[in-house]
């Protein structure tokens, strides 16, 4: 079996069978990661651009970090401002990158869209790095691989994702992604953060904390996003953490013996996540970031790696 | 010079008329309708012009509601090529809206618009005139100035007025001049940010939404500021259920108000947007709405609770379209779909009769500005419209004569095309064999 | 016999049976000891998928006539191969759990043919550490070979046509042990 997609834009679109085959194909290189020398030929001679409209440390890293296992070369773009107001058109510095001999962008915009715009102006394969509120769907692809290394499966698992969940990509990509392989999502934020019209996921909508996480496997923790916040959706950062902060109070009494707790990070620790979570054992931050890197070396070598189809 | 239209069906709601006939013009004036089949005798060889009963031959179609973005934009349009396009579209007669720069908030610039205007060779051109002094929210503009110098009516149309008082202020004005306020209903506290419906859509997109609410909010006021001050308000581009409620709701209240819809707010839905893959040509205020909103706009058109179809023809060039979504301007090309998607969404499904549709497109129309055209009553101005109704054609951005090109319905097979298109007795526009 | 194959007859003829596959293991296995004097600091790596059951095989044997433990380790050279530009091959893991530096590896395949193969596979076995020595084991060797590498060990030697598929089941994986070479039938069709 080969990849039949070109680019990585959402998991709305993707199905069951391709993100079991992505995540198999990242356990298989996951042991790369572990030798003394990290590096494999299979990307030798390819170039690999990371376009990032919107700051990033940790996403970016983990492309470049696996982009350079692989032995791919980098470039890194970083546009301060937007592409409207001063500086080269988004489509001009699509195609002056592609003409440079960037054989795969890797793009993270502020818009909703623009990654699926780019596929229109470039030759090359597209991954979506988060696009606006819309999608971030290597970051739902590495939850889904943590999880299944974590508790063994996907399918069944009762998933609570807690949060900002009108303006997070991450919500929308996750509750894409569970509810393809088979868990139970269910959705909760503060009723000024929460489009109920996300049942169309598959996923269960909740305005207050306690009936989302009672009985949940996995407390998916969202960051409080400052940048993104219009003033007034809140009425202050205590009074959320008072009522929808995950403390290790909370989670001994309502959650499922055995809960584990996820967050995409960085971890305001104290607002949304209390410090004790974060440290504890349960909470897998790390796995996280390390599956991380193996599951963006196997997208990197599918959508790189072969031009026809598979001959064994 | 003489021109008769002979064995077209003749539709003219104002003389409740619909049978095939000849129609004969001379002097820029409808001289006579002599009705029954083709004669087959013309009295001069030029000048005549054969249809068939599949030919509707109407009074020359009014869009209450373009933008020709002259002076200021003409990258994007201009009022000569506005006209051209308009009349391609089949219509004779446009109101075009002041969101000029600098606007239309002057007798100067209402001069100089209407100076283009007659230089343009297609349909004729009438300014709207701004209520506010740079459509902004401090001064009224000299209203009674620029309606004597030929405004046909006030409005705030892309820039609606969030402040009463103000709109009262605006709306005392216009009923003092006798002519409507045309208002454009938006709550920007709601929309702020906003690039498309708020909904289902929307939510999965990850695009900040435009709610309903927004419109109906200030439909509502307005409505109230209308039965207030007691001015003609007419109500633009009307693209929800609930505001097709209160536009009735009013009208049997005795509130002076009138309404028109889009061709695009009966033809597409927010699910446009995800099917095209964020084609910014689908970005447009009001935003299309539900299933449920565009099947109550259709109903409105039905039973008169709408009056008119307008097009809101707002062009763009295509760099300034071609951004990412968030950033792209609101707008789409109309002139020249609007015909074909008004009798390929309404009159072909059954939701409108032809005579219905017509009366959207003219009379009703120059019913409620007060214009001297949507009729073919002998004697009257020479406008016609003729439309051939079995006739498919494929929309191609390419060949539009507008300067801009942003339409989502490129690709779009529609049935019914502008054939002929007469100004004051003059043929400014003819895709017929022969001509 | 004659099969059908994507539309087109075909030919299978029986190169190696089950007894014949044995033997030739039992065979190699005793080369192997012999020519490394023992089974000190050896290891065997098998290269997927079907060079890995017959290094447990090996190993197995191995350490049954020597009385010590060979260890085995599973190589996936999908990341290594130098056509990557035309196929994607499906990636296994690669689980050598133990140190190959200073060891005597012995690389082990069940089919050798152009070499390229083994080249990524001694790519691959030198970036997991510094072995002593690269040796290799292959069950046919079909000729073609188109790099200056060859087998140290050789349980059948098999001239093939390049029109020709050698196709090796084991129990393993297939249920049964066989060698296979499938000709493209040139009568025309029925």
């Amino acid at each position: 079996m080969a990849l039949r997609r070109r680019h990585i834009l959402s998991l709305q679109e993707m199905d069951a069978e391709e993100i079991r085959f992505i995540l198999d194909t990242a356990d298989s290189l996951r042991e790369i990661l572990s030798r003394p020398i990290k590096k494999v030929p299979a990307l030798r001679g390819r170039t690999v651009c990371t376009l990032f409209y919107e700051p990033s440390t940790r996403t970016r890293t983990s492309f470049e970090l696996a982009a350079k296992i692989l032995s791919a070369d980098t470039i890194s773009i970083s546009p301060s401002t937007s592409s409207v107001v001063k500086g080269e058109s988004f489509r001009d510095t699509l195609l002056t990158l592609q003409a440079m001999g960037t054989d795969l962008f890797v793009i993270r915009h502020q818009c909703a869209g623009a990654p699926l715009f780019a596929t229109k102006i470039v030759n090359v394969p597209v991954v979506n790095a988060g696009d606006g509120m819309h999608e971030h769907p290597t970051q739902g692809l590495l939850d889904m691989l943590t999880l299944r290394g974590v508790k063994g499966r996907l399918e069944g698992l009762n998933i609570a994702i807690v949060g900002d969940i009108a303006h997070s990509r991450v919500a929308r990509s996750n509750a894409w992604g569970f509810t393809k392989m088979g868990a139970s999502v269910r959705i909760a934020g503060p009723p000024t953060l929460l489009p109920p019209e996300l049942e169309i996921t598959g996923a269960k909508i909740y305005d207050r904390l306690e009936p989302a996480i009672e009985g949940a496997d996995v407390v998916y923790v969202l960051r409080i996003q400052r940048e993104r916040m219009d003033s007034g959706l809140l009425p202050s950062l205590r009074e959320y953490t008072r009522l929808y902060g995950i403390t290790p109070e909370r989670l001994h009494r309502l959650a499922a013996p055995g809960a584990i707790v996820m967050h995409p990070g960085p971890m305001n620790r104290g607002i949304e996540i209390a410090p004790e979570v974060a440290d504890a054992g349960y909470c897998v931050v790390t796995d996280q970031v390390a599956n991380g890197v193996a599951l963006r070396m196997a997208l990197l070598y599918l959508l790189l790696g072969g031009a026809n189809g598979p001959k064994e | 010079m003489d021109l008769i239209l002979s064995g077209g069906r003749i539709v003219d709601p104002s003389q409740g008329l619909d049978a095939v006939g000849d129609l004969v013009i001379g002097d820029g004036r409808v001289v006579d309708i002599r009705l029954g089949g083709a004669s087959g005798t013309r009295s001069a060889p030029s000048g005549a012009i054969n249809l068939t009963p599949h030919h509707i031959v109407m009074p020359g179609c009014v869009d209450v509601h373009c933008h020709l973005r002259e002076p200021g934009q003409e990258h994007k349009e201009t009022i000569a090529t506005g006209s051209a396009s308009a009349a391609a579209g089949g219509f004779t007669t446009v109101l075009c809206m002041p969101n000029t720069d600098p606007p239309i908030d002057s007798a100067a610039v209402v001069s100089l618009v209407l100076r283009r205007a007659a230089e343009a060779k297609g349909a004729r051109v009438i300014p709207l005139a701004a209520g506010t002094q740079g459509m902004g929210e401090e001064r009224l503009s000299e209203m009674a100035d620029l309606v004597e110098c030929g405004a046909a009516a006030i409005t705030d149309d892309a820039f609606p007025i969030q402040s009463s008082a103000t709109l009262r202020r605006v709306m005392e004005y216009c009923r003092m001049l006798g002519v409507p306020f045309v208002a454009h209903c938006e709550d920007k506290s709601l929309t702020q940010g906003g690039c498309m419906n708020e909904g289902e859509v929307s939510a999965v997109l990850g695009l900040r939404g435009m709610p309903a609410a927004a419109e109906e909010i200030a439909l509502a006021r307005n409505i109230l500021l209308a039965r207030l001050t007691g001015v003609h308000l007419h109500v633009a581009h009307v693209s929800t259920a609930f505001a097709v409620d209160l536009v009735r709701m009013a009208k049997r209240t005795g509130v002076r108000i009138s309404a028109e819809a889009c061709p695009h707010h009966f033809s597409l839905t927010d699910q446009a947007v995800a099917d095209s893959g964020y084609d910014t040509a689908t970005k447009v205020n009001p935003p299309l709405r539900t299933r449920q909103d565009v099947e109550a706009v259709k109903r409105g058109l039905a039973d008169g609770t709408i009056d008119c179809i307008a097009t809101d023809h707002a062009p763009h060039s295509a760099e300034e379209k071609d951004v990412e979504y968030q950033f792209a301007p609101f707008g789409m090309v109309g002139f020249e779909t609007a015909l074909a998607l008004t009798f390929t969404e309404l009159v072909e499904p059954g939701h409108l009769e032809p005579m219905r549709a017509v009366e959207c497109l003219s009379s009703a129309p120059a019913r409620i500005f007060r214009l001297d055209c949507g009729t073919l009553r002998p004697g009257s101005r020479a406008d016609v419209t003729v439309i051939d109704t079995q006739r498919e054609w494929v929309v191609d951005r390419e060949k539009l004569l507008s300067r801009s090109k942003n339409t989502p319905f490129h690709g779009r097979m529609l049935k019914g095309l502008p054939v002929l298109t007469v100004v004051e007795g003059r043929v400014v526009h003819s895709v017929l064999e022969g001509m | 016999m004659r099969l059908r194959k994507e539309g087109r007859p075909v030919q299978e003829a029986r190169a190696m049976d089950e007894g014949e596959i044995r033997r030739a293991i039992t065979r190699v296995a005793h080369e192997i000891i012999e020519k490394n004097k023992g089974a000190e600091r050896l290891a065997l790596v098998g290269i997927r998928t079907r060079g890995v059951p017959l290094a447990e095989r090996l190993a197995g044997l191995i350490s049954r006539f020597e009385a010590c433990e060979v260890p085995v380790g599973a190589l996936d050279i999908s990341m290594y191969r130098d056509d990557l530009h035309t196929r994607q091959p499906v990636v296994g893991s690669t689980e050598v759990p133990f140190d190959v530096t200073d060891m005597r590896i012995v690389l082990v395949d069940e089919v050798f043919y152009t070499g390229r193969t083994i080249r990524a596979a001694m790519d691959a076995v030198m970036d997991l550490g510094r072995p002593s020595a690269i040796q290799l084991a292959v069950l046919v060797d079909r000729g073609h070979r188109e790099l200056p590498i060859r087998p140290d060990y050789v349980g059948k030697n098999l001239p093939t046509a390049r029109s020709e598929e050698v196709i090796v089941r084991l129990k393993e994986l297939d249920g049964e042990d066989v060698v296979l070479i499938r000709k493209p039938d040139s009568t025309p069709a029925e």
